[in-house]
């Protein structure tokens, strides 16, 4: 998985593990991050991502597993000498200081000069836009402009390892976009170390050089953006990433069986008689006239979307509608029959949700290679 | 007939009307009713009696004068009012050193043991207020019971003078107010995110700037609040001057008793009221405004 590291990582977790209670917020998560990398995690709401950052920032105690920095230990180092920055997802601006006394916080703590907290305060504030708020309270601000107060107090120390829990979300497209270049652009010169949370797929592909996909407290699959949306590894990440048409099926040996659609040809790994289910794009799959493809299909629904279109399919058999992209407007309306196949070489087949625990996964691979 | 119909119309609306203050009467009746029997009818009585004359025979005479007003310059008054601001200002001070470091340590105890401590802060408020004074006699007294114990530790050879005293006073006071102190201190260090201090942490604070750059900016509200809560009563005390302090201190509180029990002069306890009513007002009114520029940023940004 780390084809892209070179020397030591920067970052390397392993086997991190944390409970609250009873819910389990990281189980057993590994991985390493390269120094200057940008590393995105993703995942649905209380997948543990959160949890993920305040243990590497030193604010839970993981139960288990260990946290390295440029190969050094962090759980004997105190929170406040981690060469660490976190953004964190509610701002923790304080209120009674005004914006520029925010920002300036932790050069403050290391007791920089005036004139150099000065000078990088302005520089910070005028990289977020918020030059002329300095002297505003967190109160008196919008929530976005909270949000871009919190990013500038989080990048100003120019940590070796910056961690930003959903640094954009409260932005509009165009504020978002120009953060996004600012990001990329300070870890392009600055050589910083990205750690970044996001719910949005987009940016997390545009802008990542890996992500890592979480579930449940669990990394589901660490990849580049490509390899995440063109070879999803479970059902879950598949579904997760982007759109996609999923067929849930039974594994055999040359690809899987679908009841009521038929068989989906494909490479796998997954053991024969185990469940498994097929993925398709939506530009993976093709539109034709009646009778030719594989399905003749009901058109449900289409969209155009300026660039081109999605059109809605309903799939004899099958309960979910058919995604297509078709990249140009369309003739077809609702109601037209049309004929649909796929690319064959495009159909990822990957193992099934119905009892998805890990042993399963792990025992696909010797499985599949016998069959 | 279109006369007919707007008067049915307005009688209609009238009706309305009045039947939806009806309905909302019982809910604003109970507040009314008590901000005029105990807020504004007592103030007023107070602030009328404080410019008259005194009866003959006690009570009122409705006859307009400024006297007590002049009477409360005399040095006398003076005196008592400076003393009792003295004495009111080190208490307060004593019960903020004392409060604080109390109302953080509740304050970050786990949530269930937090309800017990506060619990055990209020304990004393809910036993007689004159049999705790008078334990603070027994304990204080020359024959008392730390008297007894420092000499039968033998480190003081006789009796110490422990009560009676301005330091008796104060400490009966602040035994007495430290709750009110330690209350709202602990509500605002409470309310203070634990994710403020975890981001001053982050940017590389050490616990103690954290505590000075945060927590203590923070909590100057409730420090405000505590402040005047212990400051205000201690001021107006009349009994424990009276217990601890042997009747030779007398404070504005006891001013007041006096002239309404003893002298029976009710325009001049009424302009003492007045006084401290006034001064009480305008300590919470300086206190909400410091507290709202704390809060909310300074109007001019
Ligand atoms: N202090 C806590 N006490 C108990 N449970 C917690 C605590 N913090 C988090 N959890 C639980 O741990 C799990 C992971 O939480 P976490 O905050 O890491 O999620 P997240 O991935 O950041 O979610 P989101 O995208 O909504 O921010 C959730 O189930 C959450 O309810
Ligand atoms: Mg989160």
């Amino acid at each position: 998985m780390s084809n892209t590291q070179t020397a030591r990582p920067l970052l390397d977790v392993r086997g991190l593990r944390h409970r609250f209670g009873t819910v389990t917020a990281l189980d057993d998560v590994t991985f390493d991050i390269a120094d200057n990398e940008f590393f995105a995690l993703l995942g649905p709401s209380g997948c543990g991502k959160t949890t993920l950052l305040r243990a590497i920032a030193g604010f839970e105690q993981p139960e288990h597993g260990e946290i390295l920095l440029d190969g050094a230990d962090l759980a004997s180092m105190p929170p406040h000498r981690r060469p660490v920055n976190m953004m964190f997802q509610s701002y923790a601006l304080f209120p009674h200081l005004s914006v520029e006394k925010n920002v300036a916080y932790g050069l403050e703590a290391e007791r920089r000069s005036r004139s150099e907290i000065q000078t990088r305060v302005g520089e910070a504030l005028e990289v977020v836009g918020l030059a002329t708020m300095a002297k505003r309270k967190p109160a008196q601000l919008s929530g976005g402009q909270r949000q871009r107060v919190a990013l500038a107090r989080a990048i100003i120390k120019r940590p070796r390892l910056l961690l930003l829990d959903e640094p954009l979300s409260a932005l509009d497209r165009k504020v978002r976009a120009e953060m996004q270049l600012e990001l990329k652009r300070m870890q392009r010169e600055v050589g910083m170390t990205f750690v970044v949370v996001t719910h949005d797929q987009e940016e997390a592909m545009s802008m990542a050089d890996r992500i890592a996909v979480l579930n449940a407290g669990r990394v589901e699959q660490l990849d580049t953006p490509v390899g995440l949306y063109s070879t999803p590894r479970t059902r879950f990440v598949a579904d997760f990433i982007g759109t996609s048409n999923l067929f849930d099926g039974t594994a055999d040996a040359a690809g899987i069986e679908v009841p009521g659609l038929g068989h989906f040809p494909g490479e796998h790994a997954v053991p024969a008689g185990r469940p498994a289910s097929a993925v398709l794009r939506p530009e993976d799959m093709i539109l034709g006239d009646p009778g030719t493809g594989r399905w003749t299909c009901t058109v449900i629904d289409t969209v155009f979307l300026g660039g081109g279109s999605t059109v809605s399919l309903a799939v004899d058999g099958h309960a979910t509608p058919v995604t297509s992209v078709l990249h140009a407007a369309t003739g077809l309306r609702p109601g037209d029959r049309v004929g649909v196949g796929w690319k064959s070489d495009r159909c990822v087949i990957v193992p099934g949700e119905v009892s998805s625990a890990v042993p399963q996964r792990e025992a696909a691979v010797p499985a599949g290679i016998s069959g | 007939m279109a006369a007919r119909v707007r008067r049915a119309m307005r009688d209609g609306m009238n009706r309305q009307r009045f039947s939806r203050a009806l309905r909302a009467a019982p809910f604003l009746g109970p507040q009314s009713l008590f901000l005029a029997l105990f807020v504004v009818i007592p103030i007023g009585l107070v602030t009328t009696y404080a410019f008259m004359t005194r009866g003959r025979f006690g009570g009122v005479s409705p006859e307009f004068s400024l006297e007590n007003f002049t009477r409360l310059l005399e040095p006398v008054y003076l005196n008592v009012l400076f003393n009792s601001i003295g004495v009111a200002a080190l208490t307060t001070a004593l019960a903020l050193v004392l409060g604080y470091p109390t109302a953080y340590l509740i304050a970050r105890l786990p949530t269930r043991w937090r309800t017990v401590a506060l619990l055990m802060v209020l304990l004393p408020f809910w036993t007689n207020f004159l049999i705790r004074t008078y334990a603070w006699i027994l304990l204080f007294n020359n024959a008392g019971w730390l008297n007894q114990g420092l000499e039968a530790l033998g480190w003081i050879d006789g009796p110490m003078n422990l009560l009676y005293s301005q330091p008796a006073v104060v400490v009966g006071l602040l035994y007495m107010y430290l709750p009110l102190m330690i209350l709202p201190l602990y509500s605002s260090i409470e309310r203070i995110d634990p994710e403020l201090e975890e981001a001053a942490t982050n940017l590389g604070s050490r616990p103690f700037r954290v505590f000075r750059t945060v927590i203590l900016p923070m909590s100057v509200p409730g420090m405000l609040i505590g402040c005047v809560f212990v400051f205000v009563p201690s001021m107006g005390n009349f009994v424990i001057p009276e217990l601890l302090g042997g009747g030779k201190m007398l404070l504005v509180g006891n001013l007041v008793r006096d002239a309404f029990l003893k002298a029976r002069d009710w325009p001049f306890g009424a302009s003492l009221a007045l006084v401290l009513t006034i001064f009480l007002v305008v300590l919470l009114a300086l206190q909400s405004r410091a507290s709202k520029r704390i809060t909310e940023g300074s109007p001019d940004a």
